[in-house]
Formats: structure tokens, sequence, C-alpha cells
């Protein structure tokens, strides 16, 4: 690996969920780096803990029922999990910040943009109310809001759901933070809104040299915005890999799977690909490979052992028995 | 109030048309930037007939209540405890007419059996009735919003323990203990008892607000602008204060203002029962407990305060219900 420390180093993150049909492993064992200045993907479907990863990050996690059962957390040398409450709120919006999913909910409907934006300057900054408020137009004028000092009045009902996801990340970004982390950005947008948002976010993120993780279960949105990927599934880290290796050299039957359901228009292949069956219920995982019923490659050892998470190179690790055999290129039994 | 408020007051031919406008009025452009919920809000409560009427009628009781004393004491010499001096006035006259039978001003409700205008009586009683009402209900708002707030933010077993108590609370037929407390410490003064009224009153009606509130919190606890402001490193008394405790004005204003009548109506029965207000001070409740006995011969000393007092409360009922198909606009559609 690098040389330089990461700013973000997680290490075997393991976050569960007491309910009532048991104990759900929603992350169980996840490790990975973020350099400096980089951005990272997490890629995977819904419920494979990409979000729960990212929220026990910043301490998140609603508890009960979720729990931090170990692993490290490591920011700028720190260990998250062990700071303090006062001390982790210091870190929060003002050296990690967040963008979620579904801007439509994500702003206090009761308050002003401007309330909104100068809350978090008020707060980490020790800015004054003029202060704050220049700072909220200015922010909002970034970002990209027309009539910024007029607007910057409005409440969030005014704005449309691009605006409203432009605003998110103008309150994510208002204090300069080391680390944004963006949890679907762009999955309650509209294609061409999805464009603008993750083309401000890459342009931002060049502007201020901030550290980017981006979660999505959208390859096409990774694609062009990361140098680096993590995939996903119930819980684990399935694969990770520089992007552009990744996409021509996948080494799990996973991955490959989500790259041949990505539609393609220049092939007219009639039928789109779709991984068959349904991730498993992850209070009751199977003890082989929780892949093992939908994976092509599946073999007996992959229902009875659990997988070895193999290097297939310096920066490309996957978690499967046969991961030398799909990095070879061996075809897809399709 | 702006223009567009009273355009819409005037055409209330079609509210469904008007409705229909109003929601296209409000696309987003610069000019309305900055229009609030509340805006909208009151334009809504505007249109409707019923919760309009409401407000003239609580408009010009409470203003009469404020204002009439004074006037008929400087006009015609009248209070509330003013018993004729001359023995053969000490009787009750029916409205608008003079001891010798002919009409006259002085007393337009007529007078009570001890001669003392019932006018002035009324209002003075709307006075302490109203007194009574909006304090209680201030209470309620307090304690209820606060334990509640509390309650259904912080969750688990804090929330268990605290809404258990309120259980608790609710099993005990509070207007059994009222009556016991007032039997047992009233009596001693006329404002002692009408402060023991307040606090009796206002420490039984936090129960269901608290309940309300707690409803409320835990719905909107789980929204993403929670979390967003957790994430910015928000404190949670700063959550519950500016972003949770707002977002529940809707339901609780509605609720106060349902609260207000029941809380009249609750002292009306405890004065009726004669523990409430003790003469000479008045209430409605107490008023008609008076003319009840001799609603056979001076049906007047009733009906003033009886008429008074129903009017109140419907107005207050169909303020309430205009304020809540305001503020929450869906549950109008049927």
């Amino acid at each position: 690996m690098t040389a330089v420390t990461p700013l973000l180093s997680v290490r075997g993150l393991t976050t569960y969920f007491d309910l009532e049909e048991g104990v759900v492993k929603a992350v169980d064992g996840v490790s990975f780096d973020l350099e400096r200045g980089k951005t990272l993907g997490i890629v995977g479907e819904s419920g494979s803990g990409k979000s729960v990863t990212n929220l026990s990050i910043l301490r998140l996690i609603p508890t009960p029922p979720g729990r931090i059962v170990s692993g490290q957390i490591l920011f700028d040398g720190k260990d998250i999990l062990t700071m303090s409450d006062d001390e982790i709120r210091t870190i929060r919006g003002r050296r990690i910040a967040m963008i979620f999913q579904d801007p439509m909910s994500s702003l206090n409907p009761f308050m002003r943009i401007s309330r909104q934006l100068m809350e978090i300057t008020q707060l980490h900054l020790g800015y004054g109310r003029e202060q704050a408020h220049q700072h909220a137009v200015r922010m909002l004028e970034t970002v990209g809001i027309p009539d910024p000092s007029t607007r910057v009045a409005g409440y969030p009902h005014e704005f449309s759901g691009g605006m409203r996801q432009r605003v998110m990340i103008a309150m994510a970004l208002s204090c300069s933070p080391e680390l944004l982390i963006a949890d679907e950005p762009t999955t309650a947008l509209d294609v061409t809104i999805q464009a603008q948002i993750l083309e401000l976010i890459k342009k931002l993120k060049e502007e201020t040299g901030t550290s980017v993780i981006l979660i999505t279960h959208d390859l096409g949105v990774v694609a062009g915005m990361t140098d680096e990927i993590v995939v996903m599934y119930a819980g684990k880290v399935f694969e990770r890999a520089p992007t552009t290796e990744l996409f021509a050299k996948p080494g799990n039957p996973y991955t490959k799977g989500l790259l041949r359901s990505v539609p393609d228009p220049t092939s007219e292949q009639g039928r789109l690909y779709q991984i068959p069956g349904l991730p498993p219920d992850p209070a009751h995982l199977p003890p082989g490979c929780p892949f093992a019923p939908r994976c092509d490659y599946v073999q007996e050892i992959c229902r009875q052992e659990f997988p070895p998470f193999v290097s297939l190179n310096e920066r490309h690790q996957s978690l499967c028995h046969f991961a030398a055999e799909v990095y070879g290129g061996q075809p897809a039994g399709a | 109030m702006s223009p567009t408020a009273s355009s819409t007051r005037e055409s209330g031919i079609s509210t469904a048309v008007t409705e229909a406008a109003a929601h296209v009025e409000r696309t987003p452009d610069a000019e309305i930037a900055g229009t609030s919920l509340w805006k909208s809000a009151w334009r809504r409560l505007l249109r409707n007939r019923l919760a309009v009427f409401g407000m003239v009628m609580i408009g010009l009781i409470v203003t009469a209540s404020i204002v009439g004393p004074p006037i008929i004491r400087t006009t015609t010499g009248y209070t509330y405890d003013s018993i004729p001096a001359e023995s053969s006035l000490v009787r009750s006259f029916p409205p608008l007419r003079a001891p010798d039978g002919s009409l006259s001003t002085a007393h337009p409700m007529g007078t009570d059996s001890s001669g003392r205008d019932i006018l002035a009586r009324v209002l003075l009683g709307g006075r302490i009735s109203l007194m009574v009402g909006i304090i209680a209900t201030l209470v309620s708002l307090v304690i209820g919003i606060a334990y509640g707030a509390t309650a259904g933010y912080l969750g688990g077993h804090v929330d268990d323990v605290m809404m258990r108590i309120v259980d608790v609370l609710y099993a005990i037929p509070y207007m059994m203990v009222v009556i016991v407390l007032l039997a047992l410490f009233g009596g001693q003064s006329a404002i002692g008892q009408l402060f023991l009224l307040f606090a009796a009153l206002g420490a039984v009606s936090w129960l269901t607000m608290a309940r309300i509130v707690r409803g409320q919190v835990i719905s909107l606890k789980n929204r993403e602008f929670v979390l967003a402001a957790r994430a910015g490193g928000v404190s949670t008394r700063k959550i519950i204060q500016r972003h949770l405790i707002p977002n529940t004005i809707g339901p609780v204003i509605v609720y106060a203002t349902l609260t207000v009548p029941s809380v009249m109506l609750q002292e009306a029965f405890l004065s009726f029962l004669g523990l409430g207000v003790q003469a000479p001070l008045a209430s409605w409740g107490s008023l008609a407990a008076d003319g009840i006995q001799n609603i056979a011969v001076f049906p007047w000393q009733l009906l003033f305060p009886g008429i008074t007092m129903a009017l109140t409360l419907v107005s207050l009922n169909f303020l309430g219900d205009g304020l809540r198909d305001a503020l929450d606009p869906q549950t109008r559609k049927t």
C-alpha cells in the first residue's frame, strides 16, 4: 500500500442490529482506506450495508437497535469509535460532512434556507449572524443557485429537488470539510439533474481538495467519478479495486454480474441481464459464501466454506474462492 | 396581511377552484421567495367561513370581556358585585326593564336575585372562564411539549418510563382529584380558589398534549433533516428545540385551540357543582349554576351566561377545526 497515512482508514468495522427476528449483521468486517483528495465509490444493492457503513463512520447509527460491535475508524489518525460525544460532534459537519439520498426530506420544512445554512457555520466556525449570512449566500452561489441573495430567504418547499440537493451540498461544504460522504446523492433525482449534481460534486472536489466517499447502487455513477471502488454485498466487502481495473478486469462473480446488468445502449441484446434471485436475508446468512445461491460460478465449496479475501494484486482484492479464475477472464457461464 | 388573502376571501364561491389557484400561485419565482408555510395556511384559514366566524366571535367576546366591565362601571355605575342599597331593588328584574316595568337600558340582560347587573357579571365571568381556559392550556403546552418531545426523541427506556407515568396519571379519575383538591384546600378566599382551579386544571390537561407531541416527534425524528442536523454536529437539545418542536407546532396549535374550550367546560362543571369560582366572583359555569335554580321564574339568569358560553365554545371549536384543515391540507381530501 501507500506510505502516506490515509485520511480515513476503516478497519474491520462490524455493525449489528438487534431486531426481533435476530441479530442482523448489517456490516461485517468492512475495511478500506481513503487517501486525501481521492474519491472512493461504495457500490452495492439495497441492504448491502453501504449506508450503514457510512453512518457508522460518523456514529449516526440509531442505538438501539444498532450497535457498532468492533473495528476501528481512524480519521486523520484518531479512532472515531473511541471519541467522546462532544469530540465527535466537533467532527460532524466540520471535518466530515454528509449529504443524503432524499433532498426532499433532508431540509427542515419550517426553517428558511438561510437559517439552516447559518446553523452549521455559527456552530462550528463561530460566525456571527451577519458573517454566517454572507457565507450562506456565497455557498449558494458556489453550488450554482441563481439569485442566491434572494433565494437564501426562501423555504425548502420553494426549491425543486435538484436545487434542494444543491442546497444540501452547500450546507455540507460550508465548513470546508476534509471528507464529504455522499449517500446516493442522485438516486431521487431525474437523469439530467443527476448529471448536473455529479458534475457539481466533482468540480467542488477539485476546487477544494475534499476527499469524497460516494455511495451508490449505480455503477454508471461511480465510473467517471471515483479513483477506487469497494463493492459490498450482504455487509461484506466483496471486491476492492481501482476504478479502471474493476471495470476492465473484475475479480468477483458478483461484480461481473453487476457490470453485466448495466444497460449498454450501443449493443442491441434485447433483454437486459439481471442477477438471478434476491440478496439473502441478513438475519439468516448461509454458512458459506452469501452470494453462492445466485452465483454463476458456484461450486460445492462455496456453499460449505466462507470464501477467503484474495489479493489479486497490490490494490485489488476479491472475496471469492475462485477470485483468481474470475480475474483471469474466464467467460461467465451464462 | 397580503392582498392575495383578502382577494381570496371575497371570492369564497368555490373553495376548490380558489384552492387550486392558490397552488398554482405558489410556484416559486423570485417575487414570492419567502412565502412561509404559515402564510399559505393563513390563506386557507381565511377561506374557511366557519373558522372566520369563530375568530370574529372570539375576538368580540374577548374584547368585550376586557373592555366591557370598566365601560359599564363608568356609564351606569354597576359592577359585578354592586348590590343595590335599597332593599326593594334586591330582586331579579327582566332584561331591559326598569323596576317600575317600563323599558330601560340600565340592565340589558336584567339583574340576578341579588339585584346585580347580569351583563357585568357575564363579562366578568368571561374574563375568568377565558383566563382559566387559556392559563390551563398554556400550562399544558409548556409541560406537554417539553415532556413529549423529550420522551419521543430519546426513545427507548426513557420513553417507556416517561410514557408509563403519563398512562398512570391518565388512569386516575382526575376530575375526582380536582374535586378532592378543591374541597380540601379551597374555600379560604375567592382568589385562592381561583388559583387552585388554574393549577388543578393545568396539571391534568398536559397529558394528552404530551402524547400528541411525542407521537409527532417519533414520526419526525427519523426524517432525513434530523439526520442531516445530527450529521452537521448539532446537539440533541438544539435538534429538539430548533428542528423538532417547530415541526410539531401544527397539531399542537390545533390541539391547544381545542383544549381551551374543554378546560372551560370542565371549569363550568366544577363551578356548577359549587367547587369552582366562589361568589361574588363569577364564571359562566357559576352563573349558570345560579341561574338554573330560578329557571322557571327568571329564565334570563341562565339564558345569557349559557348563550355566551355556548357561543364561545362553538367558536373555539370552529377555529380549531379550521386550523387543523389549514395546517394540514391533506386531511381534507376525502
